[in-house]
């Protein structure tokens, strides 16, 4: 039996003073792959910001363990060092910081945190290289300062070499397929699927069926009002592509 | 108040005597504090030197006097004392330190991020005297002669004021008179030492001219002057300061550099400047007004100011360019850093007179904490300058949310050709892009680092190398403690 990887019990969090999250419950073990699909303002991007501590978003009550360690009580970047990576719906613009330096920063502070000596600048140009190739990133576009001037793919694309790079043990996928078109979404589903080992798992946050066909969910879960409200195979999400949320937003309602 | 009286009653001996031509060797530390034309003239003895200069510091001095401390900066700063300060080589103050054990630990904290030896660190914390501590001295000399072989004049004012009496007094004060402004006024009559630099006729200077070289010119940081003259067809590179903070007990700081650039030469001037900012409510800071400005006389000629300012408490300075040769050329590149309580008004000058003149200005302004800071330039072009260019790029940073940031651009074109281009920007380091950076396992204060050294790169390249990995550390130093 797989260890288990993410586990939340009755997550309660707020933003601004409203509730949003009201009562969460999720087990994520290693190797699995789940979605979480739900209508726009469910709270989707509210749930990955809360998993990983971004300010301003205030757990009122429950437990997340993440490998068995209290997430909660990690920083953003502790969380980030222990394996937990966000794959962000927006990404945001660093004009000035170039890619390379900084995806070279970030993959140093983990490897300094795991007790592994730092990767030197030859190597991780290799890498780096490497890994673009497959997400048709070229060096050119490397060398650009963090999603500064990028468009909805190519911004989507870096997300996902990042996760390339860092290899976490639990990667959410917050929205990967919004503004990317439909060869972009393959390319992304082929990266983040060769990031995969039977220790890692995978949260897939979308609100369409889509990215499913490329990375295929052992579990989808429908999320509205702050909470799961049913659970179900693959088969799920194609169903939920025929009939939307409607149902589930009525019952909420 | 007995004290100021009796202090100034011992000036006025000490003037009398200078003046029936019987003179003791007066050691530095009896030098009295305050102002008048006995302390000057006494300064002026001490220094042996000629009369003509004793003439234009009692001049100045004469000047100085009718005129007012400027306020026009967005500055504030408690009434400045001209009259309980000394004016003489920085007396040994009774309050050194007499030991590493007695200096402010954050200072020392500082020092060893820096990675400055021991020995260093005493001398920059005023434990023991500079030339104790650099036994450059040989280092120094074979420098100085290979630079003799060249023609190259590179030393202190003093000396030069002694050997090269004709140069000095041709360039001197010829691009800031000494009517210039209050600052460079008092400059005019009491400075102290500062360097010189005669570039010759056709002579590429061979390796980059440091002070530090010339380890005599450390201490003089209070009313320093400096003069650098490019003759025809040469090249020059000055490096001023050191990233390491310098305490001083000097508090009011106002230099003068002037740059002479004749045809066909090229003058490159880079500043790191990092005196003591104060501490953290900014109490014991330096106040640094400084008049720096580039004559390019000659035709094709060039200057290039590069500045790199994390230190004083407060600071007013605007090293310009005046353009008077056709085709000549000034840039300015700078990157000014405040935080906690510091308070920097800063930007350049760019006065287009020769036909085809052309200036480029790079500012970016780092605020953060509780500081300060404001941009203030001024680009002309004069009815003479055709086809003068000018581009202007003007950037702020805000780290946090109670520091300030102002941009105050003049420009003025009374020539119909002339084209001058301002922009400007001012951005935040936002939570969302601290998130994305930690999200990604950097630290909050390793993310501001990244993001301010990728804001101003644009100017640190235009450093030389090693000064420029050292001033890439000293603001990641400067920008601790911002996180809040």
């Amino acid at each position: 039996m797989s260890k288990p990887l993410l586990e939340i019990e009755d997550l309660h969090a707020k933003v601004e003073n409203k509730e949003i999250i009201k009562g969460f419950n999720l087990t994520i073990n290693e190797g699995e792959v789940h979605a979480i699909m739900g209508p726009n303002g469910a709270g989707k991007s509210t749930l990955s910001y809360v998993l990983c501590g971004k300010p301003g978003y205030e757990v009122t009550s429950g437990r997340v363990l993440f490998k068995g360690k209290d997430l909660l009580q990690m920083s953003v970047e502790e969380r980030a060092r222990e394996g937990l990576f966000l794959s962000m719906q927006k990404p945001v613009e660093i004009p000035g910081v170039s890619i390379t330096p900084f995806l070279k920063h970030a993959l140093n502070s983990l490897r300094a945190y795991r007790g592994e000596k730092e990767m030197d600048t030859v190597e991780f140009m290799k890498l780096l290289r490497e890994e673009g190739r497959k997400l048709n990133l070229n060096a050119d576009m490397l060398k650009r300062s963090i999603n500064v001037g990028f468009s909805g793919g190519e911004a989507k694309r870096l997300e996902t070499l990042q996760m390339a790079i860092l290899r976490p043990c639990l990667a959410i996928l917050d929205e990967a397929d919004s503004g990317v078109d439909i060869d972009a979404m393959r390319i992304i589903g082929e990266g983040v699927n060769a990031c995969r080992t039977p220790q890692s798992g995978l949260l897939v946050i979308t609100h369409y069926q889509r990215l499913l066909n490329y990375i295929v969910p052992d579990f989808v879960h429908v999320y509205t009002g702050g909470k799961i409200v049913k659970t179900g195979n693959k088969d799920l999400a194609e169903e939920l592509e025929r009939t939307g949320y409607s149902e589930f937003v009525k019952e909420q309602a | 108040m007995t004290d100021t009286k009796n202090e100034i009653q011992i000036a006025d001996e000490s003037g009398d005597k200078y003046k029936y031509g019987f003179v003791t060797d007066i050691e530095a530390d009896t030098v009295p504090t305050g102002l008048n034309a006995d302390i000057i003239r006494i300064i002026s003895h001490k220094k042996g030197e000629p009369e003509w200069l004793l003439q234009k510091r009692l001049q100045a001095f004469e000047f100085w006097q009718t005129m007012k401390e400027p306020h026009w900066a967005k500055l504030k700063y408690d009434a400045i004392d001209y009259q309980a300060l000394a004016y003489y080589s920085a007396p040994k103050q009774k309050t050194a330190p007499k030991s590493l054990d007695e200096v402010d630990k954050e200072l020392l904290k500082t020092y060893e991020k820096l990675g400055i030896p021991l020995k260093e660190q005493e001398a920059l914390a005023g434990v023991v005297a500079v030339d104790a501590v650099f036994d450059s001295v040989s280092v120094a000399t074979t420098y100085q002669a290979q630079l003799k072989e060249k023609g190259i004049i590179f030393c202190s004012i003093s000396e030069a004021i002694k050997e090269y009496p004709d140069l000095v007094q041709k360039y001197l004060g010829s691009v800031v008179p000494y009517t210039d402004n209050f600052f460079a006024c008092l400059n005019s009559a009491v400075f102290t030492d500062g360097t010189f630099v005669y570039i010759p006729k056709g002579v590429r200077c061979p390796m980059e001219l440091s002070t530090y070289f010339r380890i005599n010119s450390r201490n003089t940081g209070q009313f320093e002057r400096t003069l650098i003259v490019a003759d025809d067809d040469s090249y020059v590179s000055y490096l001023e300061g050191c990233t390491a903070p310098q305490r001083d007990e000097n508090q009011l700081h106002a230099a003068i550099v002037e740059i002479v650039v004749l045809n066909n030469a090229e003058v490159k001037y880079s500043t790191v400047q990092n005196w003591y900012p104060g501490d953290k409510e900014g109490k014991g800071g330096v106040y640094n007004f400084v008049t720096k400005r580039a004559a390019c006389r000659g035709v094709n000629s060039k200057v290039s100011w590069t500045q790199v300012e994390t230190g004083s408490a407060v600071t007013w300075k605007y090293p310009s360019c005046v353009l008077q040769g056709d085709n000549s050329c000034g840039e300015f590149y700078s990157v000014a850093l405040t935080n906690n309580r510091q308070q920097a008004d800063t930007g350049t000058k760019m006065i287009h007179i020769g036909k085809n003149t052309s200036s480029r200005i790079i500012s970016k302004g780092i605020s953060a904490g509780f500081s300060n800071q404001t941009y203030r330039g001024l680009v002309k072009a004069a009815a003479s300058a055709a086809n003068a260019r000018n581009y202007t790029r003007c950037d702020s940073l805000l780290i946090g949310a109670t520091c300030g940031s102002h941009t105050v651009p003049y420009i003025e074109s009374r020539c119909k050709t002339a084209q001058l281009e301002h922009e400007a920007t001012t951005s935040k380091i936002s939570d969302e892009q601290l998130f994305y950076c930690r999200q990604r396992g950097i630290s909050e204060e390793e993310a501001i680092s990244l993001i301010v050294n990728g804001f101003c790169k644009e100017v640190m390249q235009k450093l030389p190398m090693e000064f420029a990995i050292e001033a890439a550390k000293l603001i990641n130093i400067s920008l601790e403690g911002s996180v809040g």
